[in-house]
């Protein structure tokens, strides 16, 4: 491992710094979502037009994949705990399992926009559809780099190391959860 | 504080130290001092890049037609990719580079007494990916098409649709420029805060740090709190373009206002984002050559942090012609009306630290009034645009860019020159020319005041911005004022930013000539109080011999009780 610099072992505030670095990163995030969201929200008080467009949306679909997404950050969090009790190998176990919960959460997106583009909903048929694979697509993106760095936390936390990361992994990970519960009503059930 | 050799090792860092290659001495350091000096010298180069269209664009409006030596005849597609990467450059790759990432990454480690920043390797990454943007952005003059001509602001329909803006790749590779640059500043702005929030030396409490410090933190923050809806609207951009959305597209259901929302709340607290450290460096200059304490630190502090919260009332200032609801634009002239009371606080502020010092005109000291001077009449001339009224005759005339010219150039150019004359001691371990920074001033700050002040003129006599050629407007002919045609000013502003242009050599001639064989400066030329003037000059890799701890404030000069008139605050009492 590199050199560590000893401003990076200091915490004059007395949040880790690593912690704290995570909470500005979701930070930053959450200003990237809040305008793509702003603008969306804006848009579709401006065109009742649209509940119509977002009637062919499957609710049973998004239902499902919240329940997956929401299950992935209970595991999260169990890792996080086995973490701070030094079961650095549990820990892994447990991430492998919320990263099990990205995968099926990609896979059931790929299925679902595959049956809706054959049923010629596309991302140029209308703002609206824009919107829905633009924010959606933006998240899973999110999901799936989330995903790729878990797997780097797990494969340290098997070996005991690095240990304090499951929990910086375990804060991004809620903060995707929490975009798509902001999604999901506002791509789906809203009518 | 002695100078010795024994300083290059700090605690802790004896298992890095051994020969460095070239590579990973200056290509691939994570030192912060490093890549400061990268961020300032790529800032630097493109500010060149800024200043050559500028030259053949002003070539262009004052001899219509001309041969422009050097580039040739501007035609209206260059003219217009011109003015618009101008801008760009000068925001994007000038303005942020040098005053939040250079004095930012330089500044912050060395003033709060650590050896770098909390994240040196994503420090490195940051200036890596800014540099891709650099590239990328030059890559985009060189396209079939040519350069993006759509304006800095980049406003949809005309830049979303290849068959209005005609530069369909150029316009893309402008977007993906600045999408990335937003990245290594995020990567960046995150660096500073985490450092300046967690990496402080023992003791230094939040009232102890020096406000450049503060400041650039705010101003990392503002950037991180804006840039998200932007970031969000470059994606969509990016879509309109390539994919065949129409988020701004009104044929089809988009809404190009939209995008102006999105830009200018990003837009307006970026120009807080670089006044801050501007206004940060300044202080620093002005307490240190008026041998005075900043006069009300907190209330400083705290007008820094409620201009920071105004900064996101303001922007829709900019579309008051743009169809927004004019009782909506009533509020926003409230707003902007009010932004203006802070920023005149912290000017009668300044003012006040003045008042009575012991005051030493040297370069940095001169750079850092005309600072303020400059500065008043952008803020003033702000006043008249923020009022929806004035600015329905006024808005996108020369009156617009005279004014923002005057925000802008103070900022970017004369703050830089202020910092970089300042701090030259500590960076290169050399004292610059005095006399040479002096010729260098005058010869840069009269110029620039006698390009703009004309253009304040025509603005204000109804000189449209944009325009290729003004032959093809007779109202825009003729005489002006004072026996001056309106040709007349042109070419004056033209003539002068010829001069201004030619005096840079003289700056960049005294930091060759300082840096080979400038006087040796010691560790504290300017008997200033912060804690980069313990460090040796330069630093070493690790800035300090040991961990320092801090006693008071940084503006201790002058204190009754003592026979120096500076107190480090370093030294114990």
């Amino acid at each position: 491992m590199a050199f560590r610099p000893i401003a990076n072992t200091r915490s004059a505030s007395g949040i880790p710094t690593a912690k704290l670095a995570t909470w500005w990163v979701v930070g930053s995030e959450i200003v990237i979502f809040g305008g793509l969201l702003a603008s969306y929200i804006m848009h579709r008080l401006a065109h009742d037009a649209w509940s119509e467009q977002a009637a062919h949306t499957n609710v049973y679909i998004g239902l499902f994949n919240t329940f997956v997404l929401l299950s992935s950050s209970l595991s999260a969090v169990l890792a996080h705990k086995a973490a701070e009790e030094g079961n650095g190998a549990k820990a892994a176990k447990l991430l492998y399992y919320t990263m099990g919960g990205a995968l099926i959460f990609v896979l059931v997106k790929s299925a679902e926009w595959t049956m809706e583009i054959t049923h010629g909903f596309t991302i140029t048929s209308s703002t609206f559809w824009s919107f829905y694979y633009t924010a959606a697509g933006l998240h899973a993106v999110h999901v799936i780099a989330g995903a790729i760095i878990m797997g780097i936390v797990a494969a340290d936390a098997k070996k005991n190391q690095e240990l304090h990361r499951v929990e910086l992994i375990g804060i991004y990970w809620h903060f995707v959860d929490i975009v798509w519960i902001f999604l999901f009503p506002l791509l789906y059930i809203a009518k | 504080m002695a100078e010795s050799a024994e300083v290059s090792h700090a605690p802790g860092h004896d298992d890095h130290h051994h020969e460095e290659s070239f590579w990973s001495k200056y290509v691939f350091s994570t030192d912060h001092k490093m890549i400061a000096m990268q961020y300032m010298f790529t800032g630097m180069a493109m500010a060149l890049i800024g200043g050559f269209f500028a030259y053949a664009f002003r070539m262009q409006l004052a001899f219509p037609g001309m041969d422009v030596p050097f580039f040739g005849t501007v035609s209206p597609a260059d003219y217009n990719s011109l003015v618009t990467n101008h801008g760009t450059i000068m925001i994007f790759w000038v303005a942020m580079p040098v005053l939040i990432a250079a004095f930012g990454n330089y500044l912050i480690p060395l003033m709060i007494g650590c050896d770098d920043m909390v994240f040196p390797r994503i420090n490195r990454l940051s200036y890596q990916i800014f540099l891709l943007s650099a590239i990328v952005l030059i890559a985009s003059f060189f396209v079939p098409g040519g350069g993006f001509g759509g304006a800095w602001t980049s406003y949809p329909p005309l830049s979303a649709k290849p068959e209005y803006n005609l530069t369909p790749l150029g316009a893309t590779l402008w977007l993906v420029a600045v999408a990335l640059e937003f990245v290594a500043f995020l990567l960046g702005g995150i660096n500073f805060i985490t450092t300046a929030m967690n990496a402080r030396a023992k003791g230094m409490k939040l009232y102890d740090i020096p406000m450049v410090i503060w400041m650039i933190v705010v101003a990392s923050i503002l950037f991180m709190a804006s840039v998200g809806p932007l970031i969000a609207g470059a994606v969509m951009l990016f879509m309109d373009q390539n994919v065949g959305t129409a988020f701004f597209d009104p044929d089809k259901g988009g809404d190009p206002v939209l995008w102006q929302h999105l830009f200018w709340f990003f837009g307006h607290p970026e120009v807080y984002v670089v006044l801050l450290p501007a206004l940060g460096i300044v202080a620093e200059i002005i307490t240190t050559f008026s041998r005075k304490k900043l006069f009300a630190y907190r209330t400083v502090l705290y007008t820094v942090f409620g201009t920071g919260i105004l900064s996101f009332t303001v922007w829709a200032h900019h579309q008051f012609i743009a169809g927004v609801d004019p009782r909506m634009a009533h509020v926003f002239t409230v707003t902007t009306l009010l932004i203006s009371v802070p920023i005149a606080e912290m000017c009668f502020v300044y003012i006040a630290t003045l008042y009575g010092g012991s005051i030493t005109l040297n370069t940095p000291m001169l750079w850092a009034l005309a600072f303020i001077g400059e500065f008043l009449i952008g803020g003033v001339t702000g006043i008249f645009l923020g009022a929806s009224g004035a600015d329905i005759y006024l808005h996108d005339t020369y009156f617009v860019l005279a004014h923002f010219h005057y925000t802008f150039y103070p900022i970017a150019i004369i703050g830089t020159y202020a910092g970089f004359t300042y701090w030259f001691p500590k960076m290169f371990g050399k004292m610059m020319d005095d006399r040479l920074g002096r010729i260098h001033f005058w010869l840069t700050i009269i110029p620039f005041n006698l390009i703009f002040i004309p253009l304040f003129f025509l603005g204000a006599a109804g000189q449209h911005r944009r325009i290729y050629n003004y032959e093809h407007f007779p109202d825009l002919q003729g005489p002006l004022m004072l026996g001056f045609t309106y040709q007349d000013f042109r070419e004056i502003a033209t003539y002068s930013l010829l001069v201004m242009l030619g005096a840079q050599v003289i700056f960049f001639y005294n930091v060759i000539k300082s840096w080979i064989s400038g006087e040796a400066a010691g560790n504290n030329p300017w008997k200033a109080n912060s804690l980069e003037w313990v460090a040796t000059s330069p630093p070493p890799h690790g800035n300090f011999s040991e961990e320092l701890e801090v006693f008071r404030g940084p503006y201790e000069y002058s204190h009754p009780d003592r026979d120096e008139d500076y107190w480090p605050q370093n030294e114990p009492a």
